[in-house]
């Protein structure tokens, strides 16, 4: 008999999509927030305890039965520390970018269509869950498509010209990572005969050994590659980034590019951990084209942030470059490297949704003005907001004592195993840091320098509310906390990694 | 004197740009004059080049992914040999045990809503999704709609009402029940033949969209408006969630479920079957219903 806990991942997506499936019979978007509000708490909660259940027993794995057959017939989940550990952050951040957002939600969504914008956040949410626990790569197929369908919808909902632009390039875009990631399963089923993660990895193993099937083994790890790398924007696709985080709501935009990437750069790890292995990925040398396009990402990104004069438009820049170090990370190869890769998903998505919302806050004293020239002198109006947009800065500079520096850290260590590629690293990380302050600083400075004027709209200086207070505060707690203490959090990460 | 006015402005302009004015750019004013009437525009023959360029380098990008693929495709294993390595012990379970463990005759039916049917699950709520994020695009709101269109859709309302397609709708009266019925068939049958809820949802679907298409949406809202289209896809995949989240909970704990197969071949057999063929089916009814109705009209 298997201890009730593991129930957790099953009713945490199954949750989920109830609560999404629930929500057109609720009256309003009020009620449809609360019983999100609900699930999300719930979900966070169960992950707790299964994370702390899984490290109780010294970094226990397991898979999951989905029905009454057992795993290469029927779905499989399964659940490790690192799967624990993302489903809780991603429960975490998701309740928060929502209470972050909350009034923006109200105020740019008409009333009769809120119901509809909480059903894509209840689905988007239970499609994050299952792409961090599936076990089979089907399963991930269909709930990318939720993911696509729903994170595209989440754009749309605030339906001005702009963000309906903006929504159909990433439907393009999006849509063609996912036909490439089909394509990519089709064929890896034609070469191997299993859907199932476990038996997918028995089978490439034996063809590597036996030397069969190369050219589609080849392609297949390509096309998986390309399509969640379009998927997530690395960076020479990131062309729909800005547009959608730059013009959606608040909320949306805090979930896109805390969440969205990051479910599909999980199942990239996962893809490359539990069914290519890692040999086969360096031989291929996938992981340097992925190196090679992550240090350019970090470069380009941020001199394309620089010249931004829009605000939400250049911390949606900057996650190209975040995006960036993650894939480097990845790209290095190494034990040190994927770890640091997974903490700075971690410190992102704890980052960039604060910064997001900061953004939003600062932008409705002035009447929901974005560009910089507009918000001179904002943060004096929302002091929350401005040393939140301040300290989010700080961590993605990689100040000590934030999150972004931990990562920053362990990028240069992770360096080190590899003398040929220590340097580019270390090189690219340090103009990458002067690059990001001399946006981000600039930015800061500018939120903070008064304005001589103060001919700014009373109306709009409204006390922050209640739930973005919240989201704030523990945004920030949280950055500190990664950054402090991070230990605890690394530790989780190497259990999970070396288990997956 | 010079050198000390280069520096000078070269400081002022770093400073309004940290602090986030307009940079100016040297003697002129901040902000550059608004856009002249379109003219000539100078960037025009740039941008030419830069279609043409982009042009040529989708086409070469087009064919190199064609190329690679049919290199791939021409060492894939070949279809139907026995030592193709998708026929292995998977593909075995499910023909061999198939219907003994599903009760299902139709073993595509059993695969995909028995073994599978988590991924069903999801296909299902992709169409929920579809349909939602349709109605927040075009679901008729102060934003996406003026008074013109009002006004235009009430007069092709009156002409649609006015100038009956007699024609149209005698054959459509002939064929709808037929389809309808035939798309029931094929639903209440997707455990015992070919077919299932959705082929057979996309059957009642196309019958529901001639009737609509012929008679006019104002007769299908007689029966069928946005509650009762909301009520049904809802409840449907309720009961997707609930029966198979209570079959999903017991098999991974190796508890029994206490529901019957039957005898296979009989309709009423195949334990869960049947009734998420139905509820896969209305779900599909409706969706395509709902995206012809959103595309027409902007209403269900």
């Amino acid at each position: 008999m298997m201890p009730f806990v593991y129930n957790f991942p099953f009713f945490s997506i199954f949750l989920a999509m109830l609560s999404g499936i629930l929500t057109p019979f609720l009256k309003n978007g009020k009620m449809a927030q609360k019983v999100n509000f609900i699930m999300i708490s719930a979900v966070g909660v169960m992950s707790a305890v299964l994370l702390f259940a899984l490290m109780q027993d010294g970094g226990a794995t397991y898979t999951y039965m989905m029905g009454h057959f057992p795993a290469p017939w029927g779905n499989e989940l399964r659940a490790g520390p690192l799967e624990a550990l993302m489903a809780l952050a991603f429960s975490v951040v998701m309740l928060l970018c929502i209470c972050g957002g909350f009034r923006d939600i109200f105020e740019d969504i008409l009333p009769e269509k809120q119901k509809f914008y909480f059903i894509m956040l209840n689905l988007l949410f239970s499609s994050l869950l299952a792409l961090v626990y599936t076990n089979d790569i089907f399963t991930g197929y269909v709930f990318i498509e939720i993911n696509t369908i729903s994170a595209c919808a989440i754009v749309m909902a605030k339906d001005s010209g702009e963000t309906i632009v903006a929504t159909l390039r990433y439907l393009i875009m999006s849509l063609l990572g996912s036909g490439l990631f089909l394509i990519g399963i089709t064929l890896l089923y034609g070469i191997t005969g299993h859907l199932l993660m476990s038996d997918v990895q028995n089978q490439v193993v034996q063809l590597v050994a036996t030397g069969r099937y190369q050219v589609p083994l080849t392609v297949v790890v390509g096309l998986i590659t390309l399509g969640l790398s379009i998927k997530s924007a690395l960076f020479p696709f990131h062309s729909w980034l800005p547009g959608a985080h730059g013009s959606a709501t608040t909320a949306s935009s805090s979930i896109l590019s805390g969440l969205v990437l990051k479910g599909y750069i999980i199942l990239l790890i996962k893809m490359f951990y539990r069914v290519f292995t890692i040999d086969v990925i360096r031989s291929l040398r996938i992981n340097d084209i992925l190196f090679f396009f992550g240090l350019a990402g970090m470069v380009f990104g941020s001199l394309r942030a620089i010249r931004e004069t829009h605000i939400k438009r250049m911390v949606a820049y900057s996650s190209v470059a975040q995006i960036g170090y993650i894939y480097m990370g990845i790209g290095m190869g190494t034990g040190v490297g994927m770890v640091a890769a997974c903490f700075h998903i971690l410190a992102h998505a704890f980052t960039k949704p604060m910064l997001f919302a900061a953004a939003g806050a600062l932008s409705a004293t002035r009447g929901h003005k974005k560009e910089f020239h507009d918000l001179k002198g904002s943060a004096y109006d929302n002091k929350l907001a401005g040393v939140a947009f301040t300290v989010g800065a700080l961590s993605m500079i990689g100040i000590p004592l934030l999150a972004g520096f931990v990562s920053k850290l362990y990028f240069a260590l992770g360096s080190m195993d590899d003398s040929g590629r220590m340097w580019w690293t270390l090189l690219v990380l340090a103009a990458s840091s002067v690059l990001n302050a001399l946006y981000y600083i600039p930015a800061v400075i500018r939120i903070w320098t008064p304005s001589g004027e103060k001919t700014a709209v009373k109306a709009d200086r409204e006390k922050p509310g209640a739930a973005f207070v919240f989201s704030m505060v523990v945004f920030l707690f949280a950055n500190f906390a990664l950054g402090i203490g991070y230990a605890p959090v690394l530790r989780i990460i190497e259990t999970g990694l070396s288990l997956l | 004197m010079n050198n000390n006015n280069t520096a000078k402005s070269l400081w002022s302009r770093l400073s309004a740009w940290v602090e986030g004015d307009p940079v100016p750019c040297g003697e002129k004013a901040a902000r550059p004059a608004p856009r002249p009437a379109r003219k000539k525009m100078p960037h025009a023959k740039k941008f030419r080049h830069f279609v043409s360029f982009y042009r040529v380098m989708a086409v070469f990008f087009c064919f190199v992914i064609i190329g690679v693929l049919l290199v791939t495709v021409n060492a894939l294993p070949l279809f139907g040999r026995a030592d193709n390595p998708a026929s292995n012990e998977v593909v075995d379970r499910y023909v061999e045990k198939g219907l003994e463990e599903t009760g299902a005759v139709n073993i595509v039916a059993g695969m995909i809503l028995d073994y599978r049917a988590f991924d069903t699950f999801g296909e299902s709520s992709v169409l929920f999704l579809a349909i939602t994020s349709v109605m927040i695009l075009l679901m008729r709101d102060k934003n996406n709609t003026d008074r013109d269109e009002d006004l235009r859709t009430a007069r092709e309302l009156v002409v649609e009402n006015k100038h009956e397609d007699v024609i149209l709708q005698r054959v459509a009266s002939l064929v709808i029940p037929c389809i309808l019925l035939y798309g029931i068939y094929v639903i209440l049958n997707g455990h015992l033949s070919p077919g299932g809820g959705f082929s057979g949802g996309a059957i009642a679907g196309a019958g529901l969209i001639l009737y609509a298409s012929s008679f006019g949406m104002i007769r299908v809202h007689r029966f069928f408006n946005q509650k009762t289209f909301t009520a049904i896809t809802t409840s449907c995949l309720l009961v997707y969630a609930c029966s198979k989240g209570y079959s999903f909970f017991t098999g991974a704990n190796h508890l029994p479920t206490g529901i019957p197969l039957g005898t296979p071949g009989a309709i009423l057999s195949s334990g869960l079957i049947l009734p998420l063929d139905i509820c896969v089916g209305l779900i599909v009814t409706c969706t395509m219903y709902g995206f012809y109705a959103m595309f027409t009209k902007g209403e269900i």
